[in-house]
Order: structure tokens, then C-alpha cells, then sequence
């Protein structure tokens, strides 16, 4: 073949309506949606009054839309051809009545609980890209971003059901879809963010991470020691080697700021990676461990005062910088999953967190190559049955993990109902 | 008689019986035994045989500690100055006293506590803003009461209430024993050994987890025993929370007694506009202030709506009808005596107006107003909460109160221009649009007094007293000058 369907299919505009009339009509998996968002097979709550936002052409935006099925919510996303929609909770009525409802009587009262992490946040550690873009290497920050909190959400929360998504350009979302979270109040929701939030602080403010009760050498919250452990290997890999964070001048200048003040250490310090400017981030790190290495005998306070930095050095690097703000409230609205993103044309796929690693947002389904793959797959033999259309294209895989998903979230719902029902049959 | 009604399932937890009498019944003197404690967690509803005026007062006192703890707990006040300013405001309106106390009748006041707050729980129940902000000054009453009860008393009344939490077990300990350490570095050595632990779902206590203040697995938050208030406050809120929630739903019909509704919704108003009640009776040290001084003490003693009507009036040489009874009835107030009052308003209409007209038209309504005139009431002068919530001013209007019915912009240039000891973007002036943001009026009016009266944060009009009155601002803002004028002369002060 002389040109791949990849190659092909980047000619497609994502911002053209024809484009995304083509996804929305053939590939978007609107039965996953429904069964994930729903957690049933039939319409409950969870999707009647569910809040749909949409964004159409010249970014008219259409908030408090609601959809009493499956189908009828497709039916309207074929209307509207959206270039993306978002995802808001459930509320108290159908979001749609709002107008004849009394006022106050729109509450939103149950929703997945989200992050939402950002490449633009890491804009002051990252070296490889900046602004808008993002590459394979810079990846790595959001790698160890959802290793960390998956570990959290997972082991010291206890949630089970979370969904990484993609979200579209630089940065990736998680919904989760545990009863637990769904019933979480405004409060808990604040309370579990703070708890994970460690990276604080303005622009203006070099230490960002300030988690020890207020004292230089107080002990992590379990969690975070949880976290540091986890980190500590993505430092020397991303931060060391391949970001070389301290390489240039304002890197190593970064780094003294954020060692204790001690005025001979820090002197000494810069003295040497002054003189000799072609010392590695690696070789840098290196100096400063053989530099208070004597403190351990002699000034044990000290020492152990930098220890306790050198850790909060690598939380600072690698720890996740999540949006609170998206976390916090139960209205807040997030893209849905399987959106295609405008700007790139990359379909917003579920990511396995086990191998984000491996992920690679260059190599993302772009809408056009889908539909070029549709295009060139072979006609539906005769016999069998017939493969739904995204069966035919490397959207597959994404729309099964969703299935998936969804399916465990049903069960793990039926199975808490159940009991009541089998002791009501007994008897 | 008044029985509200609701589904008979959901009536037994959830609402409240009252029989109005005419009279009060005298109540037994012994102890019922209906309040062994001095907490209450208030899940059953009590039924009640009382008079209005007993079913009044005992809320309007609540509402009146409720709001002024909502207004504390917007001034970010230091815990103990907090505490001690709860614990004098509560002893003058609603005292409750420990089983220990001799004098008190604990009955009596136990009661009183009680039918306050399911009185209140009718108004509070109607909208989402109001339960909310209910919950949260109740739980912060409970709160203080807690802290303070008596150590025996309190560990009997939680055994009382037979909450739920597991206790961690030996093996579980030490399975976690550093981990449980680390989240305790304040603690001793032998703090820690003494320690033991429930284990409840971390969604029981979202502030000791917000805090990392405890180990947290798997879902279970480990709370050690020294810090189960988390739990306690948290099991108030909660089940709180959801009986108001079953209120609404099932909201009484108020309407069998048409007595009792109007009250309701003037807690619920009154509330809402961030005010106990309050009305104003003038202190004796009111000075009489004649038509010549009126421009001296404005300029020093007005409030902030009160001084914009008078610079209005100034420049206009006219206020429209609801701005002249506001500012009208509030210099009545500060000891205008009617003669004075006509003087002044002629001479501020000054030429705009023939003798003739003025006369015809306004010397009656002025003379009304001090009631000489028709039915001859004694108006008295409009409170905040009063300003705040009647008669809105439309777009020619000037009367109202500046923090609530200007835009943002204008009440900061009028703010900027009018107290020299504001600045633009300084931390004070933002705390003063922070709290008009969030629709607490009379913190930002208290803080304005605060600011141009050189009185400490949190002072207020002193014993944390918030503004819910521009006479009782005008009251205090001259009884400081007295103060500092007889510093300047050497005399001694009283001091209350
Ligand atoms: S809060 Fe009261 S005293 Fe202050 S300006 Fe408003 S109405 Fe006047
Ligand atoms: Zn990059």
C-alpha cells in the first residue's frame, strides 16, 4: 500500500460537519456510553436526569439537556452534530424541565467522581515541550501522574471502578464509577482532593510542597510515603535522564532554592556546577548526596533536614498536579469519553492505567483515519453475524474496554441489591 | 389547635406536635427525665402543648444565636476568642447548663433549647441555602457545646446515642503501628500507647482526611478515640441534614393555624437577610441632636446606608418616599426631636421647594412618622434586617442598605470614596466584597465599622456584637468618641 490508512486519514478534518456526522453515525459507541453512565440496562436516574451539555458550531454551547434513552440521546447528538459534548451529574428532576421546576428544585445529587490532569500544570518542570504541545517524552509526567493515583484512589480509598480516559490533546481524565463515589457529597469530594492535593502554591512560590505539618523534618502521611516510593524511580528516569531538569541554568538555580538554606552547602554547590556547566541533572543530584553525606555523623538535624527535602524535591517533580477545582463539585462538567478532540482530531479513548506508560498520544485513533479504515475493510461476509462498524477499525479495542467496564460496574451494582431482594423471596 | 400533617409513616422521626394554649401551663417542677443530657442530638421530635409566645420566643432566641455564630464563623477569628464569644453570647440568650448546676432549671432550659430548634427546623427546612446554612450553625452550636460539656457527661451521652463505630482491634494495631504513628506526630510516646481507634468509612470524618490526619485504607479511616468530635459533628450533620430533607418533603401545612405561619416566615427572612431579629430601642445616652449638628455626626457616626441617603439628599435636595421614611424614622432615632426634624428637612429641600408645598405635603408626613399624625404609632426605626428585605428600591431609588443593593463596582467606589481608611485591592476591602459576594451584608457593615473605628477584628460593636441595626451603629460609633474624648481629658472610663 502506498499510503497508510494513517497517513490517509490525517487529511480529514475533525472541525468539518461531514467528518463527525460520519463518526457520530457510525462509529460512536452510544450503547457503552449509556450502560456505563446508567449502571443498569434499563434507564434509571442515573441517566434521565443526567445533564448533557453540548457545543455546537461557533461554539454555541447547550447546557441541561436530558434523555430519557439511549437512543434518544443519539437521535440528538445526529441532529446537533456537536464538535464535543460534556458530561454533568444527576439531578434532583430531569435537567430538561429546568424551566418549569421551581427555583432551587435543580439540584445535582449524584455523580462519578473525576480528575482531571493537565499537561499545561507541569509547564514549569517539563523541558521537552510547552504550551499546547505535548510528545511522547512529556507523556511520562502523566504516566506517573496515574500510577500514583490510581495506587491512591485504589489502596487508600478502596475504589474499584475507575476509567482513564484520554483527553484528547495533553492530559487525561479518570471517572469513577464506585457507588461510594457517585453518592460522595460536595464536602467529601473537597476533603478527598485536599487529602491528594500536594502541589500547592503560585508561580511566585518556588517550594510547592509543603506536607510535613509545618515542620522541616516531620514524618509523610503513610499515603504519601506510599506515593514517594512509587516516584522516586520516575525521578531519576524522567526527571534525571530524560527531562535533564537540571541541566541549564535556571534548572540547577530551581534546585538550590528548593535545598535548605545552609549557606556552605549551597555555596559550594553552586560553585561546582557553576564552574563546570556540563555536569548532568543526574551528576548534580549526585553532588548534593555526596555533599552532606559527612553531615550524617556530625550534624544529624542537618542531614536529616535534607533528606526530608530531597524527598519533597521529588514529589515537587513528579507528584500529580491535579485540577481541584474539576474534583470538588458534583456539577462540574467533563468532556465524554469518545469525543473527538477538535483541535487534533484524536478520539478521547479509555487508557489501560497498567500500561500508561506505554502510551503514545501520537498514536491516538485520529477520526479520520477510523473512517478511511472503515472504507477500506472488506464488505460483511455473508453468514455470521454482521461486526458493528467500530469492529472494523482500531477503535475496537477502546470500545471493548469500555464494555468491560461498564459490565463489572453493573454487576458490582446488582450483586449490592440483590441480598435484600433473595430475603424478601424467602420468606 | 395546630397539627401539621404529613404521611403518618414518616411523621413518627421526623416532625413536630404542637398544641397552642392561651396560657402557659405551668410545667412540673421535678425533672421529667426527658433530658438526662445536656446535648441533644434532637432525633425525637418533642410534643409540645405551649403558648405563641412561647413558641416565639423560644426560636427568635435560637434564630438570634444562630445567626450571630454564622457571622463569627465569617470572621476567622482565633479559636479561643471564637469560643469565648460564643460561650458570652449563648449564656445571655440561651443559656444551658450542666447537670452539675445547682441554681439553673435544667428542665426548663433543656426545653427551651429543644423547642427552638424543631421550631426553627420548620422555617429552615424550605430551600436548599437554608437547610444548609442551618446545619452548619447548629452543628457549630453543638460544636461548642460539646467542647465544653463536662467531661463525664459528654462520655455518658455518647454512650447514650450508641453510635456505631467499630474499634480496632489488637492484631489490626499492630499490624499498622507506624503507619498509625506518622499520622500522629504530636502525639507522645505514651499519648500513643494509650490510643485507641475506630475504624469508620472515611467519607464519616472529610475533615480529619482533608487534614491527613488519619491513616486512611482501603476505604476505613482509622480515627483515634482523642479525636471522635470529628465523628460526633459528623453524625450531627448528617443525620440532621437528612430529617430536614424528610421535613421538606413532608412539609407541614401551617396553614390550620394561621398564627403560626407568618412567625415562620419571619424566621426564615430574617435569616436570609444574616440577622437575629433585632430590633432597637434607644440607649439613654442618646444626646438630643438638633437640625445644625446632623451634618457633623453624619459625617462621623453614620452608617454606611444611611450616609448615602443623606449625601443623596445633599446634592438632590430630594429622596423619594421609602428613602425619606428610612432616613427619616433613623434620625428620629438618634434623638431628632420633631421640631428639629422639620427644620431639617425644610432646609434641605431648601429652594426646590415653595414654604407652601413643603408644608401641604411634608410637614404631615414627618409629623405621621413621629406619630402625630393619623393612628398616631410610634414608628420606630427600620432595623437591617428590615432594609435589607422590604421594599426593594428600584432604579430611582436610593434607600436600602449599599452592601446588598449596590452593584459590586458602585459599593466599592462608594466604599473607596466615602472611608478614607479603605484602599483599593488591600486585604480589607477584599474581605468586604468577599462577604457581600457571599450575601453576609452585615459582616461586611461590621467590618466597615470595624476598619473606620480603630476597633480589633472580630470586635464588632463590641462583644463581637455584629451590625443588625444602623441606630445601634450610630449608638456605639458615638459612645467610642465619648470614650476616646474622655481618654483625651484624663477622665476615668467605665468600663462595662
Ligand atoms: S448592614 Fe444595616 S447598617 Fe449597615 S449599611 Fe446595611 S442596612 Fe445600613
Ligand atoms: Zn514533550
Amino acid at each position: 500500500m502506498a499510503i497508510s490508512a494513517k497517513e490517509q486519514g490525517m487529511a480529514y478534518d475533525p472541525s468539518s460537519p461531514q467528518v463527525m456526522n460520519a463518526f457520530y453515525r457510525r462509529l460512536f459507541p452510544y450503547k457503552a456510553l449509556f450502560k456505563w453512565l446508567n449502571q443498569a440496562d434499563v434507564p434509571g436516574k442515573l441517566w434521565t436526569h443526567r445533564e448533557f451539555a453540548f457545543t455546537i458550531e461557533n461554539d454555541v454551547y447547550i447546557r441541561y439537556n436530558s434523555f430519557n434513552t439511549a437512543y434518544d440521546f443519539q437521535k440528538e447528538v445526529l441532529r446537533l452534530n456537536p464538535s464535543r459534548f460534556e458530561i454533568g451529574p444527576q439531578y434532583s428532576a430531569r435537567p430538561r424541565d429546568r424551566k418549569t421546576l421551581p427555583a432551587g428544585a435543580l439540584q445535582p445529587q449524584r455523580r462519578e467522581l473525576v480528575f482531571d490532569i493537565d499537561m499545561t500544570d507541569y509547564d514549569e518542570v517539563r523541558t521537552c515541550c510547552s504550551d499546547k504541545k505535548i510528545c511522547k517524552r512529556c507523556w511520562g509526567f502523566i504516566a506517573a501522574a496515574v500510577k500514583v493515583l490510581d495506587n491512591a484512589l485504589r489502596n487508600t480509598f478502596g475504589f474499584k471502578h475507575l476509567l482513564w480516559v484520554y483527553s484528547g490533546r495533553r492530559g487525561i481524565h479518570c471517572w469513577i464509577s464506585d457507588t461510594l463515589a457517585i453518592d460522595l457529597t460536595d464536602d467529601q469530594r473537597r476533603a478527598l482532593v485536599t487529602f491528594l492535593e500536594v502541589i500547592k502554591g503560585s508561580k511566585e512560590q518556588v517550594k510547592k510542597v509543603n506536607v510535613r505539618n509545618g515542620k522541616d523534618d516531620g514524618e509523610l502521611h503513610p499515603a504519601l510515603e506510599d506515593a514517594l516510593d512509587d516516584l522516586r524511580t520516575e525521578f531519576s528516569r524522567l526527571i534525571l535522564r530524560d527531562q535533564e531538569c537540571f541541566q541549564s541554568d535556571q534548572g540547577w538555580q530551581t534546585l538550590l532554592a528548593l535545598l535548605p538554606a545552609n549557606r556552605e552547602v549551597t555555596e559550594s554547590l553552586r560553585k561546582l556546577w557553576e564552574s563546570s556547566p556540563d555536569r548532568s541533572s543526574e551528576d548534580k543530584w549526585v553532588d548534593i548526596v555526596g555533599m552532606i553525606k559527612t553531615y550524617k555523623t556530625s550534624n544529624p538535624t542537618l542531614y536529616r533536614k535534607y533528606e526530608k527535602y530531597m524527598q519533597d524535591i521529588v514529589l515537587q517533580y513528579t507528584y500529580p498536579r491535579i485540577d481541584a477545582e474539576v474534583s470538588k463539585h458534583r456539577n462540574h462538567l467533563l468532556k465524554s469519553p469518545f469525543c473527538v478532540h477538535p483541535g487534533t482530531g484524536r478520539v478521547c479513548i479509555p487508557i489501560d492505567p497498567d500500561r500508561a506508560h506505554e502510551f503514545d498520544p501520537e498514536a491516538v485513533p485520529h477520526v479520520g483515519e477510523l473512517l478511511v479504515e472503515l472504507d477500506n475493510a472488506p464488505a460483511a461476509d455473508s453468514g455470521g453475524k454482521i461486526p458493528e462498524d467500530y469492529e472494523r477499525t482500531s477503535l475496537k479495542p477502546y470500545v471493548e474496554m469500555l464494555e468491560r467496564h461498564a459490565k463489572a460496574i453493573m454487576a458490582d451494582v446488582r450483586g449490592a441489591r440483590r441480598p435484600v431482594k433473595e430475603e424478601t423471596m424467602e420468606f | 389547635m395546630f397539627r401539621p400533617t404529613t404521611r403518618p409513616s414518616a411523621t413518627a422521626s421526623s416532625s413536630l406536635d404542637v398544641k397552642l394554649h392561651k396560657r402557659q401551663t405551668v410545667s412540673s417542677a421535678s425533672s421529667s427525665g426527658r433530658y438526662p443530657y445536656r446535648l441533644n442530638f434532637y432525633d425525637r421530635p418533642p410534643s409540645l402543648d405551649i403558648t405563641l409566645d412561647e413558641f416565639e420566643t423560644c426560636a427568635i432566641d435560637r434564630l438570634r444565636i444562630l445567626s450571630h455564630l454564622e457571622a463569627l464563623s465569617h470572621r476567622n477569628l482565633p479559636p479561643a476568642q471564637l469560643s469565648t464569644a460564643i460561650a458570652t453570647y449563648t449564656k445571655q440568650h440561651l443559656p444551658l447548663s450542666a447537670n452539675t448546676a445547682r441554681t439553673a432549671n435544667l428542665d426548663d432550659e433543656r426545653r427551651r433549647d429543644e423547642i427552638g430548634h424543631w421550631v426553627l427546623r420548620l422555617a429552615f427546612s424550605r430551600s436548599p441555602e437554608l437547610r444548609a446554612r442551618f446545619v452548619r450553625a447548629e452543628t457549630m452550636l453543638f460544636r461548642h457545646r460539646f467542647e465544653t460539656d463536662d467531661a463525664s457527661e459528654r462520655a455518658a451521652f455518647l454512650r447514650h446515642l450508641a453510635l456505631d463505630w467499630a474499634v480496632v482491634g489488637e492484631d489490626e494495631r499492630s499490624a499498622y503501628e507506624s503507619q498509625l504513628r506518622k499520622c500522629m506526630p504530636w502525639a507522645r510516646p505514651e499519648q500513643f500507647a494509650a490510643e485507641s481507634w475506630f475504624k469508620v468509612s472515611w467519607t464519616a470524618v472529610p475533615d480529619l482526611v482533608a487534614k491527613r490526619r488519619v491513616f486512611v485504607k482501603q476505604g476505613m479511616a482509622y480515627v483515634p478515640q482523642s479525636m471522635q468530635i470529628s465523628l460526633v459533628l459528623q453524625a450531627f450533620d448528617t443525620r440532621l441534614t437528612r430529617a430536614l430533607e424528610v421535613t421538606a418533603k413532608n412539609l407541614p401545612r401551617l396553614d390550620e393555624d394561621e398564627r403560626l405561619g407568618p412567625v415562620i416566615d419571619h424566621l426564615a427572612a430574617s435569616f436570609l437577610a444574616g440577622v437575629g431579629a433585632g430590633e432597637y430601642a434607644p440607649t439613654d445616652s442618646t444626646a438630643a441632636v438638633t437640625a445644625e449638628m446632623v451634618d457633623d455626626v453624619a459625617r462621623k457616626h453614620f452608617p454606611p446606608c444611611m450616609l448615602n441617603l443623606y449625601e443623596r439628599l445633599k446634592r438632590d435636595h430630594h429622596l423619594k418616599h421609602f428613602g425619606r421614611l428610612q432616613l427619616g424614622l433613623f434620625l428620629k432615632g438618634i434623638g431628632l426631636p420633631l421640631e428639629e426634624a422639620v427644620v431639617f428637612w425644610r432646609r434641605m429641600y431648601g429652594s426646590t421647594m415653595t414654604d407652601d408645598k413643603f408644608n401641604k405635603e411634608y410637614r404631615y408626613n414627618i409629623r405621621h412618622s413621629y406619630g402625630q399624625e393619623g393612628r398616631r404609632a410610634n414608628y420606630p426605626p427600620k432595623s437591617c434586617t428590615q432594609i435589607l428585605t422590604s421594599n426593594q428600591p428600584g432604579t430611582q431609588d436610593s434607600h436600602g442598605c449599599p452592601f446588598r443593593h449596590f452593584s459590586p463596582e458602585n459599593l466599592q467606589s462608594f466604599l473607596l470614596s466615602t472611608y478614607p481608611q479603605l484602599e483599593r485591592g488591600s486585604p480589607d476591602m477584599r474581605d468586604i466584597m468577599d462577604s457581600v459576594k457571599s450575601s453576609h451584608y452585615h459582616v461586611a457593615c461590621t467590618r466597615v465599622f470595624e476598619i473606620t473605628h480603630n476597633v480589633k477584628r472580630g470586635e464588632g460593636l463590641g462583644n463581637s456584637e455584629s451590625v443588625s441595626h444602623p441606630n445601634k451603629w450610630t449608638d456605639r460609633s458615638r459612645e467610642l468618641e465619648k470614650e476616646k474624648l474622655a481618654i483625651l481629658n484624663g477622665e476615668d472610663v467605665k468600663m462595662e
